[in-house]
């Protein structure tokens, strides 16, 4: 190394005014990009338009205008004609439109009413079976009967032949032993086949296959499944209407124009009209008659075809015809069918819903006749389960009735139901069909009738029930409140199945929370704690059980108050099951983070919570996923940053300790955890405006501590890294040297472990572009780090570049010179007599060596051994394949000596112009950056005392490529 | 393959009346020219008779009544021989609906026994080496609204195990009382049958109620006549135990072509009858039968 390195000497102070911006003034005037446009311009135009909505609102946002909607008033030229066109149009038939609105509001049902689609699913998913269903399918003519019959193959042999000619003409099809998705899968398959039929215009099969499916719903064998049954074979059912409705209407286009919505039957052509006529023929002769009775229903919306009064006359009669079905559960759901499909063509016609409940009332007393009760018997099913099957059907009808009914009409509803002696189920079905509101209001009536209600097999627990459900929807007078509550806990107490309890307790709570204080929950709380205690029936409930914390806590998100309900914890012990306890208190803290705005000191809550989180963490374990232990540390994390002692320093980092060993499992709280103590290490620090008095010196001593034996505990190693270089910051800024020093020194030290690749979101990636960045981090930190008395001069740089030198790098990788060159920045920087930047009340080297020659004879034989490495390094890459590299290593370093170097020493000068030709001299080096290079030294020269970039720029030759 | 050969009337119900005109078109498509030897309609209506087997022994006798007996016959000329172009030709046709005399138009009727219909039939003939062409299609004939008003018939009717006939055991039969009426059994064809029907009472529980609408033809003549009642639908208007005391409704809409206006000449007769027939679980059938009088108002 024959070469001695100089660095620039700097002013910093007046370099970093003289490459400061311009200082402007800002001025902050009216416009700025982001603000709103305000238009302040009058209206002057006035349209002619019937929309109210626009002319009302821009006059009055006129501040607050954005263009698009000024756009959108009536300026554009479509709504500009559209308002033209306007008044000719409408003037005349305003009358008239308005009158058919009105009618069409009448006959069309709005969005408030709750679809069949969305009650379809619950009721399959509700009436499940495990027994064995069959279905017997018979299509036609008695010719089958024979074949099929007689012979002595065996079932399986038999079920599969009929297989073959499965649906032919005259087969005959029974299909025993199904499960329900079996049985499910074969309706499916009835209605692609009912589709397929009608596509390949083989219109009576189709029909065929109609009557056969709605010929199923007579049958009520395992009739826990009926409910569901009615809703696939409808299913089909309302698949023929439409195609039948479809089919009609597609023989009605004349001239290519089709019907309007609302066609009159004169519009009809004959073709079409026989064609109708045909169909109700043909459904006439049905010999049954509960397929009569659905096939006609189906199409029913065909009438429009045929008359005027087509309709409102069929539904009566389809109403009185169900009264011949015999079984009380076919006709109820015969008549929801028909309520169904009345609400969907007719929903003006009230009265036939009307008549459907009363035909239902007067069949009532069925239920309990002799042929029921022996079926179930035979059935094996319990009157309470029997009965509950009939609520799907009853609600639907009374969801009908009660669609915009006028309140007198339910009213004389509830009178109809009371007179057949309060029937439970009835009482139910009101009210889980009419509007809550109305319920709500009635309230304490309700409960006198469920008091008085003759129970007949209905469980009574399902009453108070629905009557929850509607008081969580609807608010009751405010007087009747508190009488509500206690008439309706005193029934469900007194519940002696758990399960019956808990699904009652569960809606009331939602109204006790929003009604009542926390005296009411906590009575409540208590009350279901001691029924779910007992033989640990909480086991069995835990999503209602859940569900209730979550009500709780969706009202009382004060955690004060929350905290302050006695039992709310005691509750939070009854789950028992792991999962679960951590799913709940997943919740809570969700809520915590969500609703808390203030940070707390509250020792309830911080109790309460603790013990919250320390659950969470306590679940989580080695199959734990990463997603969900990133969950519950953001969760812990949110916590932590919520609890404050204010001045209390000392309270505050005791929490921190405390956090420390509960949650050891989760890396991310521990690394939340030490920014925590930093930061209050650093708040003391503010509070007592750097001079730490013995006192506070301790204190943040013992922050450091606690720093320093958590990071070790870490497992990502450049996590680890990072903290070490932090925390040594800090406790530089809260003057603990010796403990600065061992956090640099654990850095250093642990460099060399950094491995080659390290995992980055799942994937591994290589680690170099981290560790290069850390180590110019810890070098620019490295500056102000006074040298320890005992150790000699500069001894953490020189470990560090120890460490550097020892470290395995990448084979063709140039990193390690990067440092290198980096490094030359730092000492560059060593050698001036002030340092560019000082931690507060700490002295660093350049006041405690005041530049000594000795100590700059160190830095100088340091820079030394680094540019020889430079140097030596940059010889090895003469080779064709690493020329380009080599371009740029020699670029990157001619612009460090450029920066850094005193180029008035001629060695020096000499050294950059060498460089500066090896960069160019394989042709790699990219002529844009070189001319920029240049440019920028001839500016510089211009600048004082930089006269001698002139020469040096003379001597740059600018290589243009070949 | 080449041609072929299509009658249509223009009404989409092929329902015509007495007096009206009978319109359609002769639908000719060939891909050639067509070579005929002249083409024709025929407007024919007959009564056909048919004896049943258990009767067929006993009238031998008059084999003439199963001939069957012309109501109408007309044959019009459409084209002269000739030659018809390519493609589609439409060959529109008009028939008078006109009976001579004092001749009545029955109405169409598919029975067991006694069939009534009316068929159009063009036939193309053609040269030796082609086969001649016929085409026929059935239309319907409906007869004139009767005159006078339609007297409604009510009917009323109870049973019991008493008012019953037949009864081999009366002792053995179960306690039941139904009651109901028929709104009249003058009916007219194109309006449903209609009443109700209660079961006030019944020990055993009921399986089915249903309504059997029975065709009775008669065909004879001095000689002796054969008379057989047959089955034309079965409906059932009620299915399981019904409530007791609800009143059920008895609906029935006459089925096209297997009815007509009830019909009484001097070689046939056709008349229809209902059975209202409930079904006990113990499986006893009691049956209540009813004449209906069918007319077109």
């Amino acid at each position: 190394s024959y070469f001695l390195r100089h660095a620039r000497a700097r002013n910093y102070v007046s370099e970093s005014e003289m490459c400061k911006l311009e200082s402007i003034p800002l001025d902050f005037g009216d416009y700025h990009p982001l603000k709103p446009i305000t238009v302040t311009e009058s209206k002057t135009k006035k349209m002619t338009r019937k929309g109210s909505t626009s002319s009302t609102s821009s006059s009055s946002s006129s501040s607050m205008m954005d263009p698009l909607s000024s756009v959108l008033d009536g300026t554009d030229p479509l709504s500009l004609f559209a308002a033209a066109a306007d008044p000719v149009t409408t003037a005349p038939s305003t009358d008239g439109a308005r009158r058919k609105r009105d009618k069409d509001e009448s006959s069309a049902v709005g969005s408030d009413f709750e679809p069949w689609s969305s009650k379809r699913g619950e009721i399959l998913a509700r009436y499940t079976t495990t027994e064995k269903l069959s279905i017997n399918l018979y299509m036609g003519s008695e010719k089958g009967k024979a074949t099929t019959t007689g012979s002595a193959v065996s079932e399986k042999v038999r079920t599969r032949l009929e297989e073959l000619d499965d649906l032919e003409e005259g087969s005959q099809k029974e299909l025993l032993n199904l499960t329900q998705q079996d049985y499910m899968n074969r309706i499916e398959e009835l209605n692609q086949s009912l589709k397929d039929a009608w596509s390949s215009d083989q219109k009576v099969k189709a029909l065929k296959i109609v009557i056969q499916c709605s010929k199923l719903l007579s049958d009520t064998t395992v009739i826990q499944f009926y409910p569901s049954k009615f809703v696939l074979i409808t299913d089909i059912l309302d698949t023929f209407g439409k195609l039948v409705y479809e089919r009609i209407l597609s023989m009605c286009v004349d001239n290519r124009v089709p019907l309007p919505d609302n066609f009159s039957p004169e519009s009809v052509n004959d073709t079409a009209k026989e064609t109708c006529l045909n169909w109700f023929f043909k459904i006439a002769s049905i010999r049954e008659l509960i397929p009569r009775f659905y096939v006609e229903a189906a199409i029913l919306k065909c009438n429009k075809f045929l008359s005027k009064t087509g309709i409102s006359e069929c539904l009566p009669r389809l109403t009185s015809m169900i009264r011949g079905i015999g079984d009380p559960l076919v006709a109820v759901y015969a008549r929801a069918y028909l309520c169904r499909v009345g609400m969907e063509v007719a929903p003006q016609l009230k009265e036939s819903l009307n008549k459907n409940f009363f035909d239902f009332l007067l069949t009532f007393k069925q239920i309990h006749g002799d042929t029921v009760q022996n079926q179930l018997v035979v059935q094996c099913v319990e009157i309470p389960l029997y009965l509950t099957l009939y609520s799907p059907a009853i609600d639907w009808i009374l969801q009908c009735i009660a669609y915009h009914a006028p309140d007198v009409l339910l009213t004389e509803m509830m009178e109809r139901c009371k007179k057949l002696g309060n029937n439970a189920l009835l009482l139910n079905s009101v009210m889980s069909a009419f509007r809550a509101e109305f319920i709500a209001a009635r309230s304490m009536d309700f409960i006198a009738m469920i008091k008085e209600c003759d129970e007949s097999g209905f469980p009574k627990h399902l009453l108070f029930r629905s009557l929850g459900l509607n008081l969580a929807l609807a608010d009751p007078p405010e007087n009747d409140r508190l009488q509500i509550l206690n008439e309706a806990w005193k029934v469900i107490t007194k519940l002696k199945n758990p399960q019956d309890y808990i699904n009652c307790a569960e809606v009331w709570v939602e109204y006790t929370c929003r009604h009542f204080t926390k005296r009411e929950v906590n009575t409540v709380l208590a009350d279901v704690i001691k029924h779910m205690t007992p033989d640990r029936a909480f086991e069995d409930a835990y999503p209602q059980l859940q569900s209730i914390i979550q009500k709780v806590i969706t009202y009382i998100y004060d955690f004060a108050l929350l905290f302050s309900v006695e039992k709310f914890l005691p509750f939070l012990d009854m789950f028992q099951k792991e999962s679960v306890r951590v799913e709940v208190c997943k919740c809570i803290m969700e809520s915590f983070i969500k609703h808390q705005q203030e940070s707390t000191k509250d020792p309830v809550i911080l109790n309460a919570l603790l013990h919250i989180c320390k659950t969470m963490h306590d679940s989580v374990n080695a199959l734990t996923l990463e997603d969900e232990k990133r969950m519950l540390a953001t969760l812990i994390n949110g916590f932590i940053k919520m609890v404050s002692f204010g001045r209390d320093f000392e309270q505050q980092l005791s929490f921190y300790v405390e956090a420390r060993s509960m949650f050891c499992n989760l890396e991310p709280v521990l690394v939340q955890l030490i920014h925590s103590v930093n930061q209050l290490a650093m708040e003391t620090r503010r509070v007592m405006k750097g001079n730490h008095s013995r006192k506070t010196a301790a204190f943040v001593r013992a922050c450091v501590a606690f720093c320093f034996i958590t990071i070790p505990s870490l497992s990502s190693i450049f996590t680890r890294l990072n903290l070490y270089l932090h925390s040594g910051q800090v406790a530089l800024a809260n003057q603990c040297l010796s403990q600065a020093d061992a956090f640099f020194k654990a850095a250093v030290s642990l460099v060399p472990e950094v491995p080659k690749m390290i995992s980055v979101d799942g994937k591994m990636r290589p680690s170099d572009a981290f560790l290069l960045e850390f180590l110019c981090n810890f070098f620019s930190t490295l500056l102000v780090v006074p040298d320890h008395p005992e150790q000699g001069v500069l001894f953490l740089v020189r470990g560090l570049l120890n460490v550097i030198q020892d470290y395995t790098w990448e084979d063709n990788s140039d990193d390690k010179v990067r440092i290198y060159t980096n490094v030359l920045h730092l000492l560059s920087a060593m050698t001036q007599e002030t340092f560019i930047y000082h931690v507060d009340k700490v002295d660093s080297n350049d006041t405690l060596y005041g530049g000594d020659s000795k100590f700059l004879a160190e830095i100088n034989k340091l820079s030394e051994t680094v540019v020889s490495q430079i140097l030596d390094h940059l010889k090895t890459l003469g080779k064709e394949e690493t020329l380009k590299r080599q371009s740029q290593l020699a670029h990157y370093f001619f612009n460090t000596i450029l920066a850094h170097g005193d180029l008035r020493n001629n060695r020096l000068n000499q050294l950059s112009v060498n460089l500066w030709n090896l960069a160019q001299k394989h042709g790699f080096a990219d002529t844009k950056t070189m001319v920029k290079t240049l440019e920028y030294i001839k500016r510089r020269s211009k600048q004082p005392e930089m006269s001698h970039f002139t020469d040096l720029a003379l001597r740059l030759p600018l290589q243009s490529r070949t | 393959m080449g041609t072929t050969l299509d009658v249509r009337v223009k009404r989409a119900g092929k329902v015509y009346r007495d007096g009206e005109i009978l319109s359609g078109v002769v639908v000719i498509t060939s891909k050639d020219t067509v070579q005929h030897q002249g083409i024709s309609l025929t407007m024919e209506g007959s009564v056909n008779l048919q004896l049943s087997a258990k009767n067929v022994g006993v009238f031998e006798a008059f084999c003439n009544t199963a001939k069957p007996i012309q109501i109408i016959n007309s044959t019009i000329e459409m084209v002269k021989p000739g030659k018809l172009p390519s493609g589609k030709t439409e060959i529109p046709f008009e028939f008078p609906l006109q009976m001579k005399g004092n001749k009545v138009l029955y109405e169409t009727y598919h029975g067991v026994f006694v069939n009534i219909q009316y068929m159009l039939r063009c036939d193309m003939r053609r040269s030796l080496l082609a086969k001649d062409l016929t085409k026929t299609c059935e239309f319907i004939v409906h007869s004139l609204s009767q005159k006078g008003k339609l007297l409604p018939s009510p009917v009323d009717f109870t049973i019991t195990p008493e008012t019953l006939q037949n009864v081999k055991e009366r002792a053995s039969l179960p306690k039941f009382l139904i009651r109901g009426h028929l709104n009249s059994t003058n009916c007219v064809i194109t309006q449903p049958l209609t009443g109700e029907l209660v079961v006030e009472s019944a020990e055993a529980a009921v399986k089915s109620i249903e309504l059997q609408l029975v065709r009775v033809e008669t065909c004879g003549c001095a000689e002796g006549y054969a008379r057989d009642a047959t089955e034309i639908q079965n409906i059932q208007i009620a299915d399981g135990d019904v409530c007791r005391g609800l009143p059920i409704p008895i609906h029935m809409v006459f089925p096209r072509l297997f009815t007509c206006p009830t019909l009484e000449t001097t070689n046939f007769k056709v008349e229809f009858e209902v059975n209202i027939v409930v079904l006990l679980h113990d499986d006893h059938l009691i049956t209540e039968n009813f004449p209906l009088k069918l007319c077109r108002m």
